[in-house]
């Protein structure tokens, strides 16, 4: 198994940072995020990785499942610029968007550090973690820079 | 005489040995007391095909559930009932289950009284999806719209000509919310609310409501009016799958051959579609789900008039549907069923009825396109049918 990535984890983010429930049993994968470490659930059974994580795998229904450290890459499924935001996101635009990560699994996330009408379906993403608390930040994505 | 007796049997069930357990969410306790179920039963998760749930379950009717556990049940109710509600369930499962509606019921109850939060969890989903923004409903359905413009080449003007069609059909309907006859410049040049979607790509936002009376044959032999048979029902959910989300495809393409194998036809029999129209990408998914063009095709498939009544390839939605006429309380099931019903009385208007309406299908979505929605697909039949 390669090495942790460490991504930034961005203290004070402009868009705005809703904080998330906690589960109980994905208090690890919330203090990862604080230390810019980004993790996916695999399930030994079958192999899979799968998202939103969760203790029983979707696929095989195996309980052995674990963490891994995420490459943190991966390509824009589809995404939206959406002008009319609501509630913590009543200051739109900002892009709402599915990425593919580079394990399989496809997540909702938002597209950020770049003009919003420059996002391309297809395009390569890397993860930034945005600090919502003390115990969470949120896992999203920038264009990765040649 | 019919009725359950003797048809089901209860062979797993599993009480989670915990009292107090803090370290556990809600989900993590549903997943946990059905794996111990079909365990005893001697079953797996996969052998699944019918879900019950009350509002003990996060999320909303069972949904969640199955997402989370990855099931895909062809049957589900969620009946709430306060602490009764696993015993309705035991009797709707039966009644499903006699009906051939499915044949591995799970009924999950759990919950966190002492340990958790007052009034309920929210869905495990929560922090993975709201936090991103994705509350504004078309955010969700811009996403669908996306994805299906860049795998098919589907296009706004495409999408538009959905809205244009059911404003056709609006203007004839004096109590439509929108009357209005609309272009597909009208609708390309609203402002975009969530790309690629523009405001009238949208439903209209309405008061109001509807009702239905479903009768045995028997009790409907004896009234004066005429009735519409019921020949098929199917439903799925399609959710966000472990992350192997598809957003290009609804339940129905799951629930329709299911529909249409117990009416015994095919898409080609239908002579008259509601289809759920909360956006306009939403019809031209099911378009496709529902078997009257191949995945992909549905964009192409409402141009040259395509959707309008009486003459086009697939009269749809001759009141105006969501999109013009009416969706009250944000939903648009029942106003479906209503508008297939007056086409097979051939009490619709004049000017949108379709000639010889024998068999209409309705299909309804709930939920979004992007993570997690259920689709529901009925068949029904002119009073002569069946
Ligand atoms: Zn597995």
């Amino acid at each position: 198994m390669s090495p942790a990535r460490v991504f930034e984890v961005v203290a004070a983010p402009a868009l705005a940072t809703p904080v998330p429930e906690i589960a109980p049993e994905l208090a690890e994968f919330w203090t990862a995020t604080t230390e810019g470490r980004f993790l996916v659930r695999r399930c030994a059974a079958c192999g899979e990785a799968h998202w939103y994580p969760r203790m029983v795998c979707p696929f095989c229904h195996s309980t052995d499942t674990g963490w891994e450290d995420a490459s943190g890459r991966g390509t824009v499924y589809t995404f939206s610029v959406v002008r009319r935001g609501a509630g913590d996101y009543a200051a739109a635009p900002y892009v709402l968007a599915y990425v593919e990560l580079a394990e399989g699994p496809r997540m909702m996330t938002n597209i950020v550090d770049c003009d919003v009408e420059s996002v391309r379906v297809g395009q390569e993403v890397e993860v930034v973690f945005h600090r919502a608390s003390a115990d969470a930040a949120l896992p999203r994505f920038r264009p990765v820079t040649a | 005489m019919s009725g359950i007796r003797g048809t089901a049997s209860i062979v797993g069930a599993f009480e989670h040995p915990g009292r107090k357990l803090p370290d556990m969410s809600v989900m993590q306790l549903h997943a946990e007391v059905a794996l111990g179920a079909v365990a005893d039963a001697g079953l797996t998760l996969a052998d699944v095909d019918g879900l019950f749930t009350g509002r003990d379950a996060p999320g909303v009717g069972g949904l969640s559930v199955a997402d989370h556990l990855g099931l895909r049940p062809r049957y589900m109710d969620s009946t709430e009932s306060g602490g009764a509600s696993p015993l309705y369930h035991v009797g709707h499962a039966a009644a499903a289950i006699a009906a051939g509606k499915c044949s591995v019921a799970l009924i999950t109850l759990a919950g966190k009284a002492r340990s958790g939060p007052m009034g309920g969890t929210p869905p495990p989903e929560d922090p993975f999806e709201t936090v991103f923004g994705t509350r504004p409903p078309m955010a969700s359905y811009a996403l669908a719209a996306r994805r299906h413009m860049y795998e098919f080449g589907t296009t706004s003007e495409q999408l538009a000509m959905v809205k244009a069609a059911a404003s056709q059909h609006a203007q004839h309907n004096p109590n439509a919310f929108l009357r209005k006859v609309l272009t597909v410049e009208d609708v390309i040049e609203s402002p975009l609310v969530a790309d690629p979607l523009h405001r009238g790509d949208c439903c209209v936002v309405t008061d109001g409501g509807g009702a239905i009376v479903l009768v045995s044959r028997d009790v409907a032999r004896d009234l004066p009016r005429r009735g519409v048979t019921l020949l098929g029902h199917g439903e799925a959910p399609r959710h966000s799958a472990g992350g192997k989300v598809d957003v290009t495809v609804s339940g129905a393409a799951y629930a329709a051959p299911r529909a249409y194998a117990e009416a015994g036809i095919t898409a080609a029999d239908v002579d008259y579609a509601s289809i759920y129209d909360s956006f306009t990408i939403a019809v031209i998914e099911q378009i496709e789900d529902l078997g009257f063009c191949a995945k992909g095709e549905g964009g192409r498939f409402v141009e040259d008039g395509g959707l309008v009544a009486p003459s086009g390839r697939l009269p749809f939605n001759t009141d105006g549907g969501g999109l013009c006429n009416n969706h009250p309380s944000n939903r648009g099931g029942m106003m479906k069923i209503i508008e297939a019903v007056r086409q097979l009385r051939a009490e619709a208007h004049p000017a949108v009825q379709v000639p010889d309406c024998e068999i209409g299908v309705v299909s309804g979505v709930g939920g979004d396109l992007a993570a997690r929605m259920r689709s529901a697909v009925l068949v029904l039949g002119r009073e002569d049918a069946a």
